[in-house]
């Protein structure tokens, strides 16, 4: 037996990478591989040759040139005295936040209205399905656009916030609605704020050990123990208790018109408010459906063995249905998530200046540097939505079925 | 046999590849349509009329040097372009010509390796604001909300002209200069900045133009003019030329009615050379004696150019001004034909 093991082994000959079933797959790849790279390769030389035909070359150094236009919208520190390159950080940082804020509020809304079209309750269901149709068949920029003329031809101007007889007033005096955006009061921290802030963060880390030791109760003992209540006020007693025995450290700043504009708290711009708000309802509207097909991946024989054995509806979707639609919502829910980081670069459209603005759009432009730019560009989105994915398939891999 | 293909498609495509490498206008001959690059909507400057043909200040350009090297001055194929793929669309040979409202600066000659062949509208940068504001100085703006056009030479001047007064702006960048009418219109900026020949020009368009004024601060200069390639001297030189043709026209009192009767010779030497009754200028650029004659003959001389797209009698209403021929007291110059 192993003597014609050997004679085989011995007598490869390269016909057997065809022949072989063993080595064809592999040696087809190996020929796609190599095709592939010459492809690349002329591609690349091709755009060399004809930049240097037409006497341009890459080059980075605009990176660190002045970039010199100024942004709204700055997390982080910039003036129109630093770089390009720091222009551009500003711009990802703001892609950031808008491809995290819509993220969290599409999950919202989609699992609200995927649970809430399973409703039993005609009116609610047929709702629902009416926002699931309408928003997820009008392509996105509509929606950022309409958002955003909307919102700036309906809402007052700021200077109609002005004078006794004004036209428009604030919300008890801490939030105005203007067509340039919508202020909202800022929390001012005084030196000991951050105590208050460190006192909340260890009370969410004592929600969690206190559900964890219920639930150990739970399965060593059997006694199950209320956790709603008890929970809420792990989560906020401590808080406001810091909070008043320092002396109130964290105090508000309201918004004030002064000049053209209204002054202090936090200004949310219109081109925030419009790319955030349309980029969570499309996309929520897609995530409904993925959280009702994974609701009814799971067979209702399961709904109906729980009830028989006296569970409550509300128990039996988070302890039976819910974890076991989660295998099935959440591969998906990961392209969703791509999906708003991806379509956030239509922000131009409404002028947020994200990375595709400033990168991909001023800078771009003032330098001419569009290979460059672009690639830059490409290598963001790429190393984010890459991110993205690995950050949602550990968490896929945490919740998927363990068998044993 | 499949070899033969191979080496055949090999010097179709080698031949091809030297035909790329030939003159721009050799191209343009050979396609019998100059592309040329405009806007891809400024009233008065280009923008399609009602029947889909292309009327302007800049496609004028456009169509004077289709009629100068093809003899047709409807032989062109315009490319709308905006701010962002302009330069691009040039620097690959899309366009032949980038006739876009451009402001000529240094890098963009020098770094972008575009040759400017000359200056056909003395622009600067410009604010509009509402009336009823009540501001006559743009220094007065400190805080207001500023609409822009992104994408242009207007955000860096903008950001220059603040921090020179230091007083602050919020910057609203738009992509289209319609919508960023329409965000001004609805007050969700103070102030609308652009070169002040396009706020003139949306102003018209606006349903209540007397309800804003443009503020007399003129923060840039912005000398606007059409654009090739470097590299490509020859070509550069006949697009410079036909501009400047156009600008001796006018001084000359060559005008669309006349040139008829004055191409069959004058006792002015200088425009018997211009219009090729005289002289081998046109030899000189590769073209036949008639060029400046077609070209001239296609929207007017200059002066005809200007009051018919933009000028007073039209709702776009721009006066002459720096746009005057130097002997007007303008910056109007053409070097002579000689």
């Amino acid at each position: 037996m192993s003597s014609t093991t050997q004679t085989r082994a011995s007598k490869f000959s390269l016909s057997m990478l065809i022949n072989d079933t063993r080595y064809r797959s592999t040696t087809f790849q190996v020929i796609a591989l190599i095709g592939l790279i010459f492809a690349m390769g002329y591609l690349v030389s091709n755009l060399l040759s004809n930049l240097a035909d037409a006497g341009l070359n890459i080059s980075w150094r605009f990176f660190g040139e002045t970039a010199g236009y100024d942004i709204n919208q700055m997390p982080i520190e910039y003036n129109n005295q630093m770089s390009h390159g720091r222009a551009s950080l500003v711009g990802a940082v703001n892609t950031l936040i808008v491809a995290f804020l819509a993220c969290v509020s599409a999950t919202i809304l989609g699992v609200v209205a995927g649970v809430l079209r399973l409703s039993n309750n005609w009116v609610v269901s047929k709702l629902m399905a009416i926002y699931v149709e309408a928003f997820r068949n009008v392509p996105v920029l509509i929606w950022i656009l309409i958002i955003f003329l909307v919102m700036s031809n309906v809402l007052p101007q700021p200077r109609e916030f002005r004078g006794d007889a004004a036209a428009s007033s604030m919300w008890f005096d801490m939030v105005a609605f203007t067509n340039r955006g919508v202020y909202i009061p800022r929390l001012v921290l005084d030196d000991l704020g951050w105590v208050v802030f460190a006192a909340f963060g260890l009370s969410i880390i004592g929600v969690f050990a206190f559900r964890r030791y219920a639930r150990n109760l739970l399965f060593n003992t059997g006694r199950l123990i209320p956790t709603f209540l008890p929970s809420i006020g792990i989560l906020i007693i401590p808080t406001v208790l810091v909070y008043f025995a320092l002396g109130s450290p964290i105090g508000l700043e309201n918004p004030a018109l002064k000049g053209f504009n209204f002054k202090g708290g936090l200004h949310l711009r219109l081109s925030l408010i419009a790319l955030w708000f349309a980029l969570a309802i499309y996309t929520g509207a897609f995530i409904a459906e993925n959280v009702r097909a994974g609701i009814q991946a799971i067979s209702y024989g399961q709904t109906e063995a729980a009830a028989a054995l006296g569970m409550r509806p509300g128990r039996i979707m988070s302890l039976i249905i819910l974890p076991q639609a989660l295998r099935v919502i959440v591969p998906p829910l990961i392209s969703q998530y791509l999906n708003i980081t991806k379509n956030s670069s239509l922000a131009i459209a409404v002028g947020y200046m994200d990375i595709t603005g400033t990168l991909g759009g001023i800078t771009l432009n003032q330098t001419g540097r569009a290979i460059e730019c672009i690639l830059v560009l490409m290598l963001f989105y790429l190393v984010i939505s890459l991110s993205i994915s690995a950050i949602m398939n550990v968490y896929n891999n945490a919740m998927k079925l363990k068998e044993r | 046999m499949k070899k033969t293909v191979f080496l055949g498609a090999l010097t179709v495509a080698g031949l091809a590849a030297g035909l790329v490498s030939a003159g721009t206008l050799d191209d343009v001959k050979a396609r019998g349509k100059l592309n040329c690059g405009v806007t891809t909507g400024v009233p008065g400057f280009a923008e399609p009329d009602a029947n889909g043909v292309w009327q302007g200040f800049d496609v004028a350009v456009c169509r004077a040097v289709a009629a100068a090297v093809l003899g047709d001055n409807m032989a062109v194929e315009f490319v709308p372009t905006t701010g962002k793929t302009r330069f691009t669309a040039l620097a690959s040979g899309e366009i032949d010509l980038l006739a876009r409202n451009t402001t000529w600066t240094m890098s963009r000659d020098v770094d972008l390796k575009f040759e400017f062949v000359g200056v056909n509208y003395y622009d600067g940068q410009g604010f509009m604001v509402p009336a009823s504001l009540g501001v006559s100085s743009a220094a007065e703006l400190d805080g207001a909300t500023v609409c822009i056009q992104t994408g242009t030479t207007t955000e860096l001047n903008l950001a220059d002209f603040f921090r020179a007064n230091g007083i602050s702006y919020e910057p609203v960048p738009i992509e289209t200069g319609s919508e960023a009418a329409q965000l001004f219109l609805a007050g969700s900026c103070d102030v609308y900045t652009t070169d002040r020949s396009a706020l003139a020009a949306q102003r018209a368009n606006f349903p209540n133009p007397d309800d804003y004024v443009v503020l007399p601060d003129v923060v840039s200069k912005e000398p606007l003019g059409p654009l090739v390639r470097h590299g490509d001297n020859d070509w550069g030189d006949i697009a410079r030329w036909t501009l400047n043709a156009l600008i001796t026209a006018e001084e000359l009192g060559v005008t669309s009615d006349n040139i008829a009767e004055m191409s069959a010779g004058t006792n002015n030497p200088e425009i018997n050379r211009l219009l090729g009754s005289e002289g081998t200028l046109g030899e000189m650029l590769g073209l036949d004696a008639e060029w400046a004659k077609r070209a001239i003959m296609s929207g007017g001389n200059y002066g005809e150019v200007f009051e018919s797209n933009i000028g007073a009698a039209t709702n776009i209403g721009l006066s002459r001004g720096l746009n005057a021929q130097w002997k007007d007291g303008g910056l109007i110059y053409s070097p002579p034909f000689r």
